[in-house]
């Protein structure tokens, strides 16, 4: 948690715990107050019950404090939400493709990998495609999803900081092997990206044309 | 009415007919039998959903293969939502205590249509039977979960076309059974028994009715649908044929999410009925709770998409179906305040139903809470389809309605059967159950929120801890589910007689004989009082002693 990994992801983790938070707060007041009553008005203790039909002030507070609470929280999810549909002017596109049971990664020159390579600190947009049935792009670490349909395009995008790898996911159940539909995204520096680009590029005698501006490769 | 117990009269489980043996049984149109008949098959159903959830428990105790094969694990969960779901959570209720109850508390001899309600039950009994059918029938048991995903179920090999069927027969299970409480609640309420005398099991059942009727037609003609494509590759779903899936997806939400309103509300409604017995109490906010039955009931049909939020769908969609979302759960708050404020100043008895009531709104809380934090949008993206969605709706489905099915097994048992249980064994029970469901759901919630994606096979063995506590939590709590039930199936015979009241209930069932007669009331009560009237205690508080 809290790890900085992408963009959205301290945002999301922020939000889950205030939502936590709150949330266990209340539970923790109804529970005391549930056993309070359980104990203090035992049969033992008081043998004689009042018949209290309703109290319509009480009511209303307790629809009106768990409806600004949840209003509150709508808000933070929307907010978080919008960050992470909002792709940045001139992210890189990567084009997936899921198949039963693994992916494929197409880079803006034709290269495919089945690792997901990326440079840091770069917006990348992935455009999602399935061959045959529904997948879900799932990149835990990142704090994103995206199901993955056949006959139509979905994107999502992200970014990350630091040179490390993730696991990706399928969350979406496409059978068999299912849970084996596993890979990694690869964060190199953008000298290392470029260096691994350039070699695969040539492996797969593909055209190599920097995906990162000089300046940055610098950097 | 007192006289009911002083003559000799057979009870309806003794009553003769001119039918013998089983027969006697599975043709009765006594509400009473017909509940009774959906409480045995129903629990067979539940024993053999609750196996497979078991063993694959079992098969997640370590990474890779521990007992059995992917295919296998994959038909295993397949069966067990169809099998819990269908045959299981959504009768459950209504079904059972429904049929029992339904004419017992309003004050009539039976519901509308009795003719009907039998062929309800026949209904459910060819669809299970179906569902079975479809586990041996070359091709090998659905492997597509239950929510049959297009593409998935189309191209699949397995036995889909008979999970389908099944499917859609116990729907028109569902909807006939919604219709027959409907007009029953509406034409056959006892005189003086107006809309807010009656009890709030029976506005739960009223709600789930309208939910049942209105929803269910959708799914039906769904799974029609996919069994078309199946059968003749019509291109409504199939994207190869330019077919749209999550079109699919839509249309099987617009049902399955009321669905959860259908399995949770009577359970709520179970809890509103047996709390102010044992706190000897009226219950508090009366009407509030049976409005916020009707609002769960309404906004629930409008919040199906958010089952669906990672699908690519539009902002507004996203941002309608969020706050629908929240404003869906206020309701149900609302009715956990009230049932805690029905506890204050009560007088209260803790007994076995009681206590499940208790464990029925803790577990309900926490399925309610992790709801709000999966309607929370940026949320919801990262846990959507994980472990954390699976423990929510177990705390909902099992925490709360299971629990709430347990309880109302043991509040109504003496009155069903006309016998008691022994308690020891029922306590026991219950605090394994309780124990051992939080041990088995909450670390799914840790997991997911880690990120352990649902319907794995195989993981990876930082999420191993938690599978092992929450494989241990499935042993427990199936012990507690044996002895419930090993207790009460020993009380059908040897347990004590049940009084008419075991537990000073005001409601008309606790009015006639336990077991009840054929013919349930002699004399059609009349109603002057609410449903929870305690006000005697109040005045002569050496009663209450």
């Amino acid at each position: 948690m809290l790890q900085d990994t992408s963009p959205f992801s301290d945002y999301v983790d922020t939000t889950f715990l205030i939502v936590v938070g709150i949330s266990s707060l209340v539970l923790l007041g109804l529970m005391i107050a549930m056993i309070y009553f359980i104990i203090r008005y035992s049969r033992k203790r008081n043998p004689n019950p009042t018949n209290i039909e309703g109290n319509v002030p009480l009511e209303i507070t307790w629809t009106v404090i768990p409806l600004a609470l949840f209003m509150g929280m709508f808000y933070l999810g929307w907010h978080g939400y919008l960050k992470q549909i909002t792709v940045p002017e001139g992210a890189h596109v990567i084009k997936v493709t899921a198949r039963m049971w693994a992916w494929s990664f197409e880079y803006p020159n034709g290269v495919k990998t089945d690792t997901l390579y990326v440079p840091v600190n770069t917006p990348i947009k992935l455009s999602l495609h399935s061959l045959d049935v529904n997948h879900s792009l799932y990149i835990p670490e990142f704090r994103i999803k995206k199901d993955v349909i056949p006959n139509r395009e979905n994107v999502m995008w992200f970014q990350t900081p630091r040179v490390a790898s993730y696991d990706i996911a399928c969350a979406e159940y496409c059978g068999l092997q299912h849970s084996y539909m596993y890979t990694k995204v690869v964060a190199k520096d953008s000298s290392d990206f470029e260096r691994w680009y350039k070699e695969v590029s040539l492996k797969q005698s593909k055209p190599y044309l920097p995906m990162l501006k000089e300046e940055k490769v610098k950097e | 009415m007192t006289t009911v117990a002083r003559t000799p009269e057979p009870d309806y489980l003794h009553a003769q007919t001119n039918r013998k043996g089983i027969g006697a049984w599975i043709f009765s149109t006594d509400h009473k039998r017909i509940g009774i008949l959906y409480l045995v098959s129903m629990l067979v159903f539940f024993i053999a959903a609750v196996t497979f959830g078991v063993l694959m428990r079992l098969e997640m105790l370590t990474p890779g293969k521990t007992i059995m094969q992917p295919q296998t694990y994959n038909t295993f969960f397949t069966l067990h939502g169809i099998m819990m779901i269908f045959l299981f959570i959504i009768p459950g209720l209504p079904a059972v205590f429904g049929n029992f109850l339904l004419p017992l508390m309003i004050g009539a001899k039976d519901v509308f249509f009795p003719r009907l309600n039998l062929f309800s039950w026949w209904l459910f009994i060819t669809g299970g039977l179906l569902a079975l059918v479809s586990l041996f029938l070359p091709g090998g048991p659905a492997d597509t979960g239950w929510t049959f995903y297009v593409p998935y179920s189309i191209r699949t090999t397995t036995n889909v076309i008979p999970a389908l069927m099944a499917a859609f027969i116990l729907g028109f299970s569902s909807i006939l059974t919604g219709l027959n409480f409907i007009t029953t609640i509406h034409r056959m309420r006892a005189p003086g028994m107006d809309w807010f005398k009656m009890p709030l099991f029976i506005w739960s059942l009223y709600s789930t009715a309208w939910i049942q009727i209105l929803a269910t037609p959708i799914i039906g003609i769904t799974l029609l649908l996919v069994t078309i494509e199946r059968l003749f590759g019509v291109g409504i779903f199939d994207p190869t044929l330019g077919g749209d899936p999550v079109l699919y997806q839509h249309l099987f939400w617009i049902y399955s999410h009321p669905a959860v309103y259908i399995v949770i509300l009577p359970g709520l409604g179970v809890v509103s009925e047996i709390l102010p017995v044992f706190a000897r109490r009226t219950i508090f906010g009366y009407k509030v709770i049976a409005y916020s039955s009707l609002s769960i009931a309404f906004i629930g049909s409008l919040v199906w998409a958010h089952h669906m939020f990672t699908v690519g769908m539009s902002n507004t969609g996203m941002f309608i179906f969020s706050l629908l979302t929240f404003l869906v759960s206020i309701p149900s708050a609302i009715k956990v305040f009230n049932w805690i404020a029905t506890l204050y100043k009560g007088s209260i008895k803790i007994e076995v139903p009681f206590l499940f009531v208790l464990a029925f709104i803790f577990q309900f809380s926490i399925g309610g809470l992790t709801g709000l934090m999966l309607g929370v949008l940026s949320v919801n993206i990262h846990v959507q389809d994980t472990y954390f969605v699976v423990g929510h709706f177990h705390y909902v489905m099992f925490g709360g309605t299971g629990f709430g099915l347990f309880a109302a097994m043991h509040y109504w048992f003496p009155k069903i059967f006309g016998r008691m249980y022994k308690n020891v064994p029922a306590f026991v029970g219950w605090l394994l159950m309780t124990i051992g469901l939080n041990l088995l759901y909450f670390p799914f919630l840790i997991m997911g929120y880690m990120g352990m994606p649902r319907r794995y096979y195989d993981y990876l063995p930082q999420f191993q801890t938690y599978h092992v506590i929450s494989t241990v939590g499935s042993w427990v709590l199936v012990l507690g589910i044996i002895i419930i039930f090993v207790n009460l199936i020993l009380s059908l015979k040897k347990g004590a007689k049940a009084p008419m009241n075991p537990w000073g209930g005001k409601t008309l069932e606790w009015t006639v004989a336990s077991p009840p007669p054929v013919e349930n009331f002699h004399e059609i009560p009349i109603v002057e009082k609410g449903p929870y009237d305690y006000s005697e205690y109040e005045i002569k508080p050496e009663i209450a002693k």
